[in-house]
């Protein structure tokens, strides 16, 4: 029995041995949504290694990735948490874990899988090897005891996650130290916010708002000082254009010393510098803007935009607070990202079908491939970055 | 075969007036536009859910009304600067009667 089991123990590491030795520091994934599907990219050689299907609904799915860059944690609608082994290619585990869900971070010392809701609205923590359920934090506010739809929950350092609660109007504070006590912190935010952002030295938050102008600020070293809002009526005297997809923010805002907004419901972005918090300039753009990713050097700021524009992807120059060029990459750009040190971006065209890599000093189109319907792509240096 | 249907079904309807390229074009701007907010499966998100059980007690005109002119104090934008009457009021009733699948 005993040797038979050695045997059988063998057969499988012999399995594993035929799998090639490879880092996975230049990997990521794209996603393919209608299809319900990702393909598994290397940024080295600009090819698709393969695909991994069954995911359910992965309209705005979104992906961060284990500290050792081995798996992906993609986090669909429908409320799928999916841990997916980038080398051998395949779901290592899955399970559904809400109703309606929008995304999801991992913890500062990759342990735990944190999944924020829209339904049933609220955070709730996974064991990152099992996905096990550790923790259940409800967005609960208002007297009547409402939970609210959960946006902008990012990574802390000390095992905490900060997220903003889009109906109670809140910024929260969540510590996960002990997943069995989790412990809340509650910050009056402003109406409506509807995404979030930690900066990439993990010391302030902001929640973008849309139900008012401005951006909630969060000083993290001295939360007791509670929040603020900057860029308060950025959009005074004039009036609001209809906002035809919400806008993205995360740490990729911050360029230097400075960070650069959306505007909500303007053709704007809004630079703000991370020193004094106060507006320095803005920038005229094609469009709404959707994500504002600035390359990893700070060097350049690229944004696209919400329909009709989203055909468009502008260049800014951080230097001189300027578009510097205007692309159009294909038909519905839906997201971008830049390989670790930016020599690279990655631009998915929705309805061409296709991904396509410029190059970001001379911006040119150094390869295209084939997806379905392509969404986020998300590469593996996430997993070291604070916020991703 | 779908299309087929679809097409059969979308014949007798009685007004609005949507010619066949555009409500292709209808069908992809409400699965991925719409979507954003309300999902592609259109069970919700950040916007309500618009499937034939949510919706089913509203009326068509007012459905549209909400498509064009939006809904003041929610992310709902007016999208009359894309739409037009007759579009709205044609995704109005697909939705209450589940909204078509995209060809793919």
């Amino acid at each position: 029995m005993l040797t038979r089991l050695i045997g059988f123990i063998l057969l499988l590491l012999s399995g594993c041995a035929q799998l090639p030795l490879r880092g996975t520091g230049d990997l990521g994934l794209v996603i393919e949504r209608a299809a319900g599907r990702v393909a598994i990219v290397e940024s080295s050689s600009n090819r698709i290694l393969g695909r991994v299907d069954g995911l359910g609904d992965l309209s705005h799915a979104s992906v961060v990735f284990s500290r050792d860059g081995r798996y992906a944690y993609v986090f669909g609608r429908d409320g799928g948490l999916s841990k997916i082994d980038l080398l051998r290619q395949r779901i290592e585990r899955r399970i559904m874990q809400a109703g309606n869900s929008i995304g999801g971070a991992i913890s500062q010392d990759g342990r735990l899988i944190v999944a924020q809701n829209y339904e049933p609205g609220g955070i709730k923590a996974f064991d990152a090897e099992t996905l096990e359920l550790v923790a259940d934090v409800p967005a609960t506010w208002g007297s009547a005891g409402q939970r609210s739809k959960v946006v902008g929950l990012a990574d802390l350092p000390g095992q905490r996650f900060a997220y903003a609660l889009f109906d109670a109007g809140e910024i929260r504070i969540t510590d996960l130290s002990n997943p069995q006590q989790p412990t809340t912190q509650i910050f009056a935010a402003g109406r409506q916010p509807y995404d979030g952002l930690v900066t990439p030295d993990g010391r302030y938050y902001l929640a973008g708002l849309f139900g008012e102008d401005g951006v909630a600020l969060l000083d993290l070293w001295q939360t007791e000082q509670g929040s603020r809002k900057i860029l308060a009526d950025y959009g005074r005297g004039s009036e609001r254009l209809p906002v035809f997809k919400m806008p993205h923010l995360r740490g990729w805002a911050v360029a230097g010393r400075n960070a650069y907004l959306p505007a909500v419901g303007r053709h704007e972005v809004l630079v703000v510098d991370t020193a004094t918090w106060q507006e320095v300039a803005r920038i005229p753009v094609k469009g709404q803007p959707v994500f504002v990713i600035a390359r990893p050097d700070g060097r350049q700021v690229w944004v696209n935009f919400a329909v009709p524009d989203n055909g468009w992807v502008q260049v800014i120059d951080t230097l001189s607070s300027r578009v510097a060029t205007t692309l159009q990459p294909g038909k519905a750009v839906l997201h971008m990202e830049f390989t670790p040190r930016g020599e690279a971006v990655w631009l998915s065209a929705r309805d061409d079908n296709k991904v396509s890599v410029f190059d970001t000093r001379n911006l040119s189109r150094t390869a295209t491939l084939d997806a379905e319907a392509p969404s986020g792509i998300f590469f593996t240096a996430r997993a070291a970055r604070i916020g991703f | 075969m779908r299309g087929s249907s679809l097409l059969t079904l979308l014949m007798l309807m009685p007004a609005p007036v949507v010619h066949a390229d555009d409500r292709a074009a209808l069908v992809r701007l409400v699965r991925q536009d719409c979507g954003s907010c309300h999902g592609m499966t259109l069970k919700g998100g950040l916007g309500t859910p618009l499937t034939p059980q949510a919706l089913r007690e509203k009326p068509v005109e007012s459905m549209a009304a909400t498509i064009l002119y939006g809904r003041a104090g929610t992310p709902m934008p007016a999208w009359k600067s894309m739409l037009s009457e007759a579009d709205a009021e044609w995704i109005a009733g697909r939705l209450q009667e589940g909204f078509p699948e995209e060809s793919r």
